[in-house]
């Protein structure tokens, strides 16, 4: 290997890449991304999938970005617009009385009676208290169980002690009855409104394997609103504006990024990272190689499981990565009319609590949801240049839907197109006439398209036992690996996935020896 | 009584020497090894350990675990599994190695034959068939477990190569130490002959087919008898392997994978087998952890032999350094019939391993008639092997 010309390689230019590029430039590191698609983003791109008709690819909606990368890249600055600052959120109603969630999170609702909405503020405001508490554990890495860590940790291991004492006695009882508890079980005890049950119990349950009556979902809809408070944003031009916009910031920070470059070796001298093997052949020196590829995949295949000691090769192969979404993109001649809903508005189809569980159970036996429940957006509604005038798109991911379907996926794909159309036909009479051509993503394209093992929305599911220090496993949880000068720094590790960047940056800080 | 479903009737498996081990089990001394049933003695221990020193000795090893390793990436597989470098063994050669998990503990200790360019067995004390798979993702290779496939008789002692060759063994006269080689040995039939043992002596190590195990005792015996040939049960191979200094899985020290309480796994430092690790050959198990407590100072024990005063064994001694501080204890012990030695293994904290001195004592608990004694007896770090004749290695062995 020649001397290293970079400080760090970074393999992938999604959102956490380039994040966590962003940072080490800013530092004044040298440091060149890698990414195998043709544009950065990753799961954040906007792109053709008909003649004339575009879509957000995979990801369609913001709620998780990092504010201390936006403070810091201002990818404002390279074109970054914000075309919805605060998105609604109507669950629709097949009866046309529909729901809507203004503000963060529902501060006011559309469509409750006046008990209800007290009851749901109650719960709102209790939520969003004790989703203060794990907020601070975002940003840090993550401690391990009896050691404090950096200077910075203690901090937030502290603030969000601070904010678990501030409670007050009952809510830090109330806090702890939580943790473990189903998201079900929530929404029965203390609402009666089925659409609102239904809508909790679709955003806790989004992009996991669990239903609403699994084990501690309720925890993974405080992870859900951890990101922003339960604000949803949608940039300008699309996600792959967004993705584009912190490109941009990051080569002004003075990072070199290169697109078509597939990583399919890292390299070793047998004690430290040396750098990478492209799939052309060319090897490129860095000092460090930072992976945003999955965790499995970046031991087990770039860095090769001889490299890697048994022990962890077990955790790797046991760390759980199943998808239950799909995604559905759908090019229609005229506006869709869902009984009246605003297109402007994050769309949910799950009536109920117990509908989410209904679809749910399918997937445990390796079939889809022939009722799935779903979340579209349409980005016609707020933005030109997605279709042809007068003509709409709408983006929808659906669940449930296994990653291994039962008789495969090339028998099984019509069915679950049929499925998801049927459900929307239910609520949109009509718009199966408006629809001129259809893309439908089962988790096992998304695996094939995007790299994401399993299907898996987070490489790895989210669930309490795959957090914190046991994510993505016991021994690499912090960033750091057992091959030194190999750092993860993906969704697959501390938080998990969505367009966010955190996981990015915080690796970018432990590098960095500022965490 | 093949019906699995009747485990309960028959908790141990039967060797495929059975029939004639229970023949000369006269004072039915048994125990169960590996779920397999063996003789602790034929009657007589003294007699047998005299056998294994100064005649030949006959011992049922096929309850040993034993692993076929197969395939192109054998050899690199076994590189990274074990602590030293297998792919330097060469064909026909036996190698002692050891392997760890990612703490770098100690999961056991084993031989390893290179039966060919691409195929090995490894024998050993305890069952690992998920770790030695799962250690072989991203290797090609495959690995079975052939331990009931494959039947053993040790056959050690002086005259022990006489009795061999004439049970018709050919080339045997120029087979070194750690080598192996295919003969047949008249109604036998073919086997394969490996100068190894667990004796610290001149002796062989005979595999053949459950099959044949019958055919193989009986040729052997009948071969044997005028060299004083004498079945051993695991009662006087044990004082023998206390005199070469030989240690044993879940004996001397607990395998990682067993270990309930976390400061009793061990590292290969720790149990004297250091001299295995190979920090040279690239990735391996271990590897990290290890150099890290070398580098560290995060070593805490030693394995030593101990010479011991007196003619007491000091079985589960407890190690006192000037009779106050317990730093260590005795893992096997035996008042030596060849060396006339009261001989032990034990471990000890760092640094008494090296600087205990003349201050080191075995307190002794000697049961007289009803009433226990207790003895704090004088114990010296002494270099193993206790026991180490020129005829272990002699090439051709002598013919005694
Ligand atoms: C159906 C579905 C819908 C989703 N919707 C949303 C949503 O609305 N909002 C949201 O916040 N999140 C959503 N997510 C989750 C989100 O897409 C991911 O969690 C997020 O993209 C993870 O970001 P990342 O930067 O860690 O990885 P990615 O975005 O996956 O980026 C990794 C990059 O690495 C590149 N790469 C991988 N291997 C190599 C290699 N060997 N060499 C070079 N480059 C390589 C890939 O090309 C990719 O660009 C959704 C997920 C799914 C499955």
């Amino acid at each position: 290997m020649p001397t290293p010309s970079f400080d760090a390689i970074i393999i992938g230019g999604g959102v956490n890449g380039l994040a966590c590029a962003g940072r080490l430039a800013q530092a004044g590191q040298k440091v060149l991304v890698l990414d195998a698609a043709d544009t950065p983003g990753g799961g954040a791109l906007t792109a053709e999938f008909a003649p004339g008709y575009r879509v957000d690819g995979l990801a369609h909606l913001v709620t998780h970005l990092d504010a201390r990368m936006l403070a810091a890249l201002k990818p404002e600055g390279h074109g970054l617009e914000w075309a919805v600052g605060s998105m609604a959120t109507t669950a629709l109603s097949s009866d046309g009385g529909h729901l809507t969630l203004n503000g963060a999170y529902g501060e006011n609702v559309q469509g409750l009676d006046e008990d209800e909405a007290q009851r749901w503020a109650a719960l709102r405001g209790r939520l969003l208290r004790h989703t203060e508490i794990l907020r601070p554990l975002r940003e840090i890495t993550p401690p391990l169980p009896g050691k404090g860590g950096g200077k910075g940790n203690l901090l937030a291991l502290g603030r969000a002690g601070l904010n678990l004492r501030r409670l007050g006695r009952e809510d830090m009882q109330e806090f702890l009855r939580m943790i473990l508890i189903n998201v079900h079980d929530v929404v029965q005890e203390d609402l009666t409104d089925d659409r609102l049950r239904g809508l909790l119990a679709f955003d806790a349950t989004l992009g996991t394997f669990l239903g609403p009556r699994s084990p501690n979902s309720l925890f993974l809809l405080w992870h859900r609103l951890s990101g922003d408070a339960g604000r949803i944003r949608w940039p300008r031009g699309g996600m792959g504006a967004l993705a584009s916009a912190l490109a941009e910031a990051v080569r002004a920070a003075g990072a070199e990024l290169r697109c078509a470059a597939r990583v399919d070796r890292v390299l070793s001298d047998g004690d430290r990272a040396t750098g990478v093997r492209l799939e052309s052949g060319e090897e490129i020196a860095a000092r460090c190689v930072i992976s945003t590829a999955n965790p499995r995949t970046t031991f087990l295949d770039l860095l090769g499981a001889r490299q890697v000691e048994t022990g962890l090769v077990r955790r790797l192969n046991n760390i759980r990565m199943r998808g239950t979404a799909a995604k559905l993109h759908l090019a229609l001649k005229g506006a869709p009319d869902f009984r009246g809903a605003d297109l402007r508005h994050r769309l949910v189809i799950a009536p109920s609590s117990d509908t989410v569980e209904n679809a749910f159970n399918h997937i445990k036996y390796g079939e889809f949801s022939p009722a799935p429940v779903m979340e579209i957006t349409c980005p016609t509604a707020h933005d030109s240049g997605f279709a042809p005038d007068g003509h709409h798109v709408l983006s929808i991911v659906a669940q449930y839907a296994p990653y291994s379907l039962r008789g495969g996926w090339e028998a099984g794909r019509d069915a679950l197109q049929a499925a998801i159309l049927k459900q929307l036909e239910a609520h949109a009479p009509g718009i199966g006439e408006l629809v001129t051509a259809v893309e439908l993503l089962t988790p096992a394209d998304i695996a094939a398209r995007h790299g994401l093992v399993g299907g898996s929305w987070h490489q790895g599911d989210l669930a309490v036992e795959q957090m914190l220090f046991m994510r993505p496993a016991v021994g690499i949880a912090r960033y750091a690996t057992p091959m030194p000068g190999l750092w993860l720094a993906g969704a697959g590790s501390h938080p998990g996935g969505g367009i966010s960047g955190t996981a990015g940056w915080n690796a970018a800080n432990e590098i960095l020896g500022a965490a | 009584m093949n019906d699995l479903r009747h485990h309960f009737r028959t908790p141990l498996m039967r060797s495929p020497f059975h029939p004639r081990v229970e023949a000369a089990n006269v004072l039915n001394a048994w125990a169960p090894w590996a779920g397999v049933t063996t003789a602790l003695n034929f009657g007589d221990v003294a007699m047998e350990h005299s056998s294994i020193r100064n005649s030949a000795s006959l011992y049922d090893i096929s309850p040993m675990i034993k692993y076929a390793i197969e395939g192109p990436g054998a050899a690199a597989y076994l590189d990274r599994l074990t602590l030293r470098r297998a792919s330097a063994l060469p064909v026909g050669a036996v190698q002692y190695t050891s392997w760890c998990n990612d703490a770098g503990h100690v999961l056991d200790d084993g031989t390893l034959f290179r039966l060919g360019e691409d195929r090995f067995r490894l024998c050993c004390q305890e069952r690992h068939l998920p770790w030695l798979q799962d250690s072989a993702i991203g290797f090609d290779v495959s690995i079975r477990d052939e331990t009931e496939a494959i039947a053993g008789l040790s056959l050690q002692g002086p005259t022990s190569f006489s009795v061999l060759s004439a049970a018709g063994g050919a080339d045997l006269a120029s087979l070194k130490p750690f080598r192996l080689a295919e003969m047949h040995l008249g109604p036998a039939g073919p086997v394969m002959v490996s100068r190894t043992g667990f004796t610290g002596d001149l002796g062989y190590e005979i595999w053949t087919t459950p099959d044949r195990a019958l055919d193989l005792w009986d040729h052997l015996m009948a071969a044997g008898t005028p060299h004083r040939l004498r079945p051993v049960g695991t009662e006087a191979l044990n004082i023998a392997r206390i005199e070469a200094g030989f240690i044993i899985a879940n004996m001397d020290f607990i395998c990682a994978e067993q270990v309930l309480r976390p400061d009793r796994a061990r590292q290969p430092d720790e149990i004297g087998l250091g001299w295995m690790v190979d920090l040279d050959k690239g990735a391996f198990n271990g590897r990290n952890a290890i150099r890290a407590a070398r580098e560290g100072g995060m070593l805490h024990w030693a394995l030593v032999g101990l010479d011991i005063e007196g003619n007491v064994p000091a079985e589960g001694a407890e190690l006192y350094l000037d009779g106050k501080k317990a730093v260590g204890q005795v893992t096997a012990a035996v008042w030596s019939p060849t060396t006339k030695r009261n001989l032990a293994l034990a471990q000890i904290r760092r640094p008494w391993h090296r600087d205990a001195g003349d201050r080191l004592r075995a307190e002794i608990y000697a049961l007289r008639e009803l009433q226990y004694h207790k003895l704090m007896l004088r114990a010296r770090i002494a270099r193993r092997p206790f026991f180490n004749p020129p005829r272990r290695r002699a090439t051709p062995p002598g013919m005694f």
